[in-house]
């Protein structure tokens, strides 16, 4: 248990220091899918009206 | 993290000053046609609430779950542009770091520099992938126009997305002759299936407004587009210098 606890705890910082460019580009593009995606296609009403007229201007389907 | 640190430095710097000019496009372009539409959607509903009793209102407004009457809204005016900006920053922003996510992945690849005219050209795949694909099948609606039901379309939205950007990625990048075919294949699958529409649409908005919008919205969509590939690969290429990599 502590043994592992340990060895994860040695590789973490190697790990995300080796995370490489395709890695952190595919974590840019899925926070940009979610960023377009809230945006243009939530049902939530607030949201909606609050980015209607892009929505719209965008040719997202709404309404 | 250096490179997702320049993607989104990139992307935010991007997203910020095309959301900002698109916003300023729109107000000559889109806008004032959604709101021209807004008084034929308008009539349209005071009629309808003539005509019907209160209580079929209430459900009818439960039903369509917008426009009703307790969700909040930005007043007309500057507090609805406001908004405008702040959505269209945000899209430019979201879209840019889809983008630069392609550029830093094609620069790593080659290890070259992306030029802001090969930016560019992703801008414009973009344009093909997000307006052009799915707008054949689901051209740019107004408010009033009624249409099939919107998950149903934002589905078939999203799959001819998909379908089209596979499509471009295996006929540019796998130069092959039978990539290539499946490649026009697959752009052409989504519209084979057909968009969701509705057999019968009664709508009292003009069909010239709505033409008129179906040229505004794309021309409005290939600016952003243009100045989203460009900007994002001139920024890109000044945050990935090998110096701070």
């Amino acid at each position: 248990m502590s043994q592992s606890q340990t060895a994860q705890a040695q590789h973490l910082p190697v790990a995300t220091r080796q995370v490489g460019r395709l890695a952190q580009s595919l974590m840019a593009m899925t926070l940009g899918l979610f960023i377009v995606g809230v945006v243009g296609f939530s049902h939530i009403d607030v949201i909606h009206n609050a980015a209607h007229d892009v929505r719209h201007s965008n040719a997202f389907p709404c309404h | 993290m250096n490179t997702f640190r320049s993607i989104v430095f990139s992307s935010v710097i991007a997203g910020f000053i095309v959301g900002l000019i698109v916003t300023a496009v729109q107000q000559f372009g889109t806008v004032p046609l959604i709101l021209k539409a807004e008084v034929y959607e308008k009539a349209a509903e005071h009629k309808h609430e003539a005509a019907a009793p209160p209580q079929a209102i209430l459900v009818h407004d439960h039903a369509d779950h917008d426009h009703g009457a307790e969700a909040w809204e930005p007043r007309d005016g500057l507090e609805r542009n406001l908004y405008t900006a702040g959505a269209n920053i945000l899209t430019g922003i979201g879209f840019a770091l889809l983008l630069c996510g392609f550029l830093a992945v094609r620069s790593g690849a080659t290890g070259e520099p992306i030029s802001w005219h090969e930016g560019l050209m992703w801008g414009l795949a973009g344009f093909a992938v997000f307006t052009i694909a799915p707008g054949l099948g689901l051209p740019p609606e107004l408010p009033g126009v009624p249409a099939a039901p919107l998950l149903s379309r934002q589905i078939w939205w999203t799959m001819a997305v998909l379908a089209t950007s596979a499509g471009l990625g295996l006929i540019v990048f796998r130069r092959s002759m039978p990539a290539a075919i499946a490649g026009v294949v697959l752009i052409m699958l989504p519209h084979l299936i057909g968009a969701p529409e509705l057999e019968h649409v009664e709508t009292n908005v003009p069909s010239s407004l709505s033409h008129q919008f179906v040229v505004a919205v794309t021309l409005t969509s290939l600016v952003f587009w243009s100045l989203l590939g460009g900007l994002t690969s001139a920024a890109f290429a000044y945050f990935d210098r090998p110096a701070s990599a």
